[in-house]
């Protein structure tokens, strides 16, 4: 026992000299284990006087304690050790593509709807919407288009017979143009009215820039005393927040539409030039938009006194609006369909519109 | 509607440029369109004197010449027979563009003699049809001035006619308009009265008058319609696209585009009797200058003889009775007829023509003397001839009722306030006889403008001619406050194609027509909505589903080499033809595999299962009660009968899903599987609003669920669904949920039957469950499974 001290090194050194934790095992149990050198060794302490009992037992207990602390610190080591053997026989290449996942796509017309309803929303307006196919009262007659009014041919509208009728006026038609839903919203809903209908429209039509489908959008207000200025006012505040821009330089021409007096084209300000078209600057004018007062034969077909009411109208197509927003060169691609398109000129699924979050780019990269 | 700068300049007096004048006329509302100007084109391009002219070495007709433009003198190998010594001409240089080849000349070498340049005709400057010979230009011409300043030029402009402004379908029309904008004098016409020399051997009679108030007619003896039209009309013509036929057609034309005044000249010599005009008969036959029969009714005016309808009033003439290069009597009609007439007779037999483009929009209906008049001046000074003395029914009286207009409407209603004074001045210059009436001024339309009814159609001449920039732009006051922008189903729509998106599918947008070959496939309905006038044989219908056209995206996209697809499209289904019946759809389809091929190996074919995903994502997007649902197995029959299944609430279906079938996608052309769903919006319930926005308390259990498992062994024809509902029924309060983890078919089983595990969750409530208490419950689901779907539990 005299060489304690020596015992000690000896111990320690064979605790620092495992290797697993197999060996640490067994270098454990053969330490401090039931018949382990230190148990030993305390088991024989009841040979000693009682004085000695205290001393050396005092002194095997420490070396105990030291024992127990170097084998949990190399315990703790090689657990490290093997821990890092294990993570690196685990290593994988992380330059490996991640499973295949899809981002869908939504159609630039659905985007330019909800931009526009975003837009239009703020300005207090509400979503109208009317059938696809219509009577011919709805599509023409109401807005003061009668049976052989030359603006019909402006038109060249799809019929479908009507069944119960062989008097072809009594026909239907596939909606020209949104319009008819103007009617429909001043049929069924209280004054003051402030309305667009976004939708499918129709004409037999197909070449470059027109296809027999396309999309516009109908604004209608009706007020006791809406102006020509407010129509200038809102279709103004409208194409700048559309097109994301301070000022767009605007300006308005004459023109004719039967359901409107006075009517209006609107033309922005751009820049054409080989291969681009910028907005909102240049010296080129390019057609949004037609416009105009809302004709009194218009609101009396509508049930409305144009006396007491009057108010303005306008319609535009959606299809172009995403062409000039977006760069979109061929209208005819928006409808074929073809999935490199869809991937290209879509919108990621969490692009949604609004006005406090913006009208785009607020969907993240697409994928 | 085009017309050349000169014909213009021939009714309006005016100094302002064709830029000016394009800008005027866009501001007033006659939209221009294109400015042909040949003089933008002959920059570089310039005068030279030749100065040196022999022959070509080489060539009996070429000539080598040199010539000086002004800075040096350059060899130019020239062909043209009028070339000669010391003549000026226009020269282009070397890498000038050539209007009517569209090319850069180069230096050329010609039968071995090198030219550097080239001396034009009026056809090679695109300024003419001549190309005879080079242009001349006075001996004492300097050279190298710039071709445009020496040529005599003559600009075409082209703008939109609205169908309100008939009027401006003559060039004098726009004159005037452009007149009353401040852009300068309109000139007097200048029409010569012709008095007759004898009777007219044609008589008119009107029967009908009001379909044609006014007839006139003119008949003139020995022309000659094989003279050559003027140098002057013939350029006119050719500048509004039209080619000099003879001098008779030309004549009229000429006075169509001039004044809008349609005229027509009959063959005297093939006329039978008196002029009637009269409704045709039911059935009686015309034949068109163009050579087409047309069946008449009662409703359509015809121009008259003995013989029957020679002229569709006010639309087209006839093939028999119309002159010819050896007419020699002629008879000039100029008449007015009703528009509404016109307008539906052209209509009903679909014949397009300059006359009833003018007549259904509106013609002057005081203008036809006026017309006549012109005609036979322009008729006798180019065929020669003498003229009869006018025959004529009807009269010439027509007024314009009268109209009024507040002056404080301006400010009102156009928003702009324009002093009455202004208004008035306006109106006048625009022709209409002003009153003022103090609170009103009061405005009789020229008998020109067939569009003026009321106030609106005079605050829009105050606006026009003031100028729309005139108005100032006003944000709208805030209104009512909308409860919501998007109504609940609008929004529905939003939410399904976000989601759908989410889901990896493409958006698309088809027609709404489809191919009826297909769409009977389709049908949900009796009422295939067929269009009276397709754009194409396959876009003939209105859809009575997604599927067609979304199948049709399928074929083209895998022709393209791109078989794996997920689209989906949001839009219009259409049930029957009458407005509204229509449906809100949502549809999808996916073909091919899940993903390309990948090191990962997550790669299958998709399949049902994918599509009934997708029908109840849409569900529940559209805030529908997805969980719900019943599934039953009766689809329609363009599914595959064993793959395929609805999703309803009783009877109201609201989704259908499955694979298609493979007699459908053979017709359509697709080679490979292609799953489906179509989700009818419309028939998605609302939500109940009464019952608030606050959810239910949530309960929570202080315990663990517990899960067991459980086999049955059912028939094969037993479905999952049944097994789950009866499992889920066994306890309603203490089984939250029951899943399907296997089915297995084969081996170690009875014929006919097949085994379904389920793994159900038990939830405690107020204490952990016993062992009893789980055995009985156990027990309670083995009951209820064997005893609803004939089932046994497997050991």
């Amino acid at each position: 026992m005299e060489n304690l001290e020596n015992i000690k090194a000896e111990m320690l050194a064979s605790v620092a000299a495992v290797e697993n934790m197999k060996g640490w095992d067994d270098i454990r149990v053969s330490l401090i284990g039931k018949k382990g050198k230190i148990t030993e060794m305390m088991k024989s302490l009841g040979s000693l006087s009682a004085e000695e009992k205290i001393e050396t037992g005092k002194k095997l207990n420490v070396l105990k304690n030291e024992i127990e602390q170097a084998l949990e610190k190399k315990k703790n080591l090689l657990a490290e050790q093997e821990l890092n053997v294990r993570l690196a026989q685990e290593k994988v290449d992380v330059t490996l593509p991640v499973r295949p996942e899809t981002q869908g796509r939504i159609h630039p017309v659905s985007k330019i709807y909800e931009e526009i309803v975003a837009i239009f929303g703020e300005m207090g307006f509400e979503v109208a919407e009317g059938p696809d196919i219509e009577d011919q009262f709805h599509n023409f007659n109401a807005l003061n288009m009668p049976a052989n009014h030359p603006a019909r041919q402006m038109q060249d509208t799809f019929y479908i017979p009507n069944k119960k009728s062989d008097d072809f006026d009594d026909s239907y038609v596939v909606r020209t143009h949104t319009s008819p839903v103007q009617i429909r919203a001043m049929e069924s809903r209280p004054l003051p009215i402030r309305i667009i209908a976004p939708g499918r429209t129709y004409r037999s039509d197909y070449d470059a820039t027109h296809t027999p489908m396309f999309h516009q959008v109908e604004g209608l207000v009706i007020d006791k005393n809406i102006t020509m200025a407010h129509l200038k006012g809102c279709l103004y505040d409208f194409v700048k927040a559309f097109f994301e821009l301070d000022d767009v330089p605007v300006r308005y021409r004459p023109s004719y539409f039967p359901f409107t007096e006075p009517s209006a084209e609107m033309d922005i300000g751009c820049l054409k030039s080989k291969n681009e078209l910028k907005i909102g600057s240049g010296t080129d004018w390019l057609e949004i938009l037609g416009c105009g007062m809302v004709h009194p034969n218009v609101l009396r077909a509508g049930g409305i006194d144009p006396d007491e009411y009057q108010g303005f109208a306008f319609g535009m197509g959606i299809d172009r609006l995403a062409m000039l927003k977006y760069g979109i060169p061929d209208l005819r691609t928006f409808f074929e369909s073809d999935v490199r398109w869809l991937k290209h000129y879509g919108f990621t699924p969490l692009d949604f519109s609004s006005m406090t979050g913006g009208l785009n780019n607020n969907g993240g990269s697409a994928r | 509607m085009k017309f050349s700068l000169s014909w213009l300049k021939e009714h309006l007096e005016t100094e302002a440029s064709v830029e000016e004048i394009a800008e005027t006329l866009t501001k007033i509302g006659l939209e221009v369109e294109e400015i042909y100007n040949p003089a933008a084109q002959l920059e570089g391009f310039v005068t030279a004197r030749v100065e040196c002219f022999e022959k070509h070495p080489d060539s009996d007709h070429l000539h080598v010449l040199s010539v000086n433009d002004g800075k040096e003198k350059l060899q130019v190998v020239c062909g043209a027979p009028n070339c000669r010594h010391n003549m000026v001409g226009i020269f282009a240089p070397v890498g000038s563009l050539i209007p009517a080849f569209g090319e850069v000349l180069k230096v050329g070498k010609i039968r071995g003699v090198e030219s550097f340049g080239m001396m034009c005709s009026e056809k090679e400057l695109g300024i003419g049809e001549d190309h005879t010979g080079i242009i001349v230009l006075p001996d004492d011409t300097a050279p190298g001035l710039p071709a445009a300043a020496v040529l005599d030029i003559d600009p075409v402009i082209e703008i939109s006619i609205t169908p309100n402004r008939a009027e401006c379908l003559g060039v004098r029309g726009i004159a005037r308009d452009l007149a009353a904008a401040g852009l300068g004098k309109l000139k007097p016409l200048n029409i010569k009265k012709i008095p007759g020399s004898f009777v007219s051997p044609i008589k008119v009679k009107i029967e009908d008058k009001a379909a044609c108030p006014v007839y006139t007619g003119r008949y003139i003896r020995g022309v000659d319609n094989k003279a050559e039209t003027p140098k002057w009309m013939k350029s006119r013509l050719a500048a509004v696209g039209l080619h000099s036929i003879s001098p008779l057609v030309d004549v009229t034309n000429y006075i169509n585009y001039d004044l809008a005044r349609p005229l027509h000249v009959f063959d005297a010599d093939k006329l039978n009797g008196d002029i009637t005009i009269r409704m045709a008969k039911n059935g009686e036959k015309f034949v068109s200058l163009e050579g087409k029969e047309y069946t008449l009714d009662d409703k359509s005016l015809g121009i008259c003889d003995e013989d029957g309808v020679q002229c569709l009033g006010g639309i087209m003439g006839g093939a028999e009775k119309g002159c010819s290069p050896d007419t020699i009597n002629v008879f000039v009609e100029c008449a007015a007829f009703n528009p509404v007439v016109i307008a539906r007779t052209g209509r009903k037999f679909q014949i397009d023509s300059d006359s009833r483009y003018r007549y259904e929009r509106w013609v002057d209906p005081n203008s036809n003397v006026l017309g006549s008049d012109y005609a036979v001046q322009l008729i006798t000074e180019i065929c020669g001839g003498q003229v009869a003395e006018p025959v004529m029914d009807g009269e010439e009286n027509f007024e314009s009722k009268a109209a009024y207009i507040r002056p404080s409407r301006m400010r009102d209603f156009a928003g702009v306030d324009v002093p009455k004074g202004k208004i008035m001045e306006i109106l006048k210059n625009l022709g209409f006889s002003v009153t003022d009436e103090g609170e009103r001024i009061k405005a009789v339309s020229p008998t020109w403008r067939g569009d003026i009814d009321g106030e609106q159609d005079l605050i829009e001449e105050v606006v026009r001619m003031t100028g729309l920039d005139e108005i100032p732009a006003e944000s709208l006051p805030h209104g009512k406050f909308p409860k919501q922008v998007l109504t609940p189903v609008q929004q529905r729509a939003v939410t399904v194609r976000h989601e759908l998106a989410l889901r990896g599918m493409y958006e698309t947008v088809t027609w709404s027509f489809t191919d009826s070959k297909l769409a009977e496939m389709f049908r949900k309905s009796d009422d295939a909505v067929l269009l009276y006038n397709p754009i194409a044989s396959d876009l003939d219908e209105m859809r009575p589903s997604l599927l067609p056209n979304l199948l049709l995206a399928v074929k083209n996209n895998a022709a393209r080499g791109f078989g794996n697809v997920a689209l989906f499209e949001v839009g219009p289904e259409f049930y029957g033809r009458e407005p509204g019946q229509q449906y809100q759809a949502a549809g999808g389809v996916r073909s091919g595999m899940t993903a390309k091929k990948n090191w990962i190996g997550d790669v299958r074919p998709y399949d049902v299962f994918d599509a009934k995903a997708d029908a109840l994502a849409t569900i529940a997007a559209a805030d529908g009660p997805w969980e719900n649902v019943q599934i039953t197995t009766d689809a329609p029959s363009y599914y595959h009968p064993g793959r395929s299944g609805a999703l309803r609430l009783g009877k109201n279906v609201l989704a259908y899903f499955g694979e298609i079938h493979p007699a459908v996608l053979k017709k359509t052309g697709i080679k490979q599987r292609v799953v489906a769903f179509e989700v009818n919006l419309s028939n998605i319930p609302l939500p109940r609003s009464t019952s608030g926005k606050a959810r239910k308390k949530l309960e929570l259990s202080a315990f663990q669920p517990v899960d067991k498992d459980l086999a049955f062994i059912v028939d094969k024809s037993v479905s999952a669904a049944n097994i789950v509902a009866a499992a889920r029924n066994a306890d309603r309060d203490y089984i939250s949920e029951v899943r399907i983890f296997d089915v297995y078919e084969g081996e170690n089983l009875p014929e006919g039957k097949k085994s379904v595990a389920i793994s159900v969750t038990f939830q405690p409530k107020a204490t952990t469950f016993t062992d009893k208490e789980l055995e009985t419950l156990m027990a309670k689901v083995e009951v209820e499974v064997s005893k609803k779907c004939a089932a046994t539990l497997r050991s």
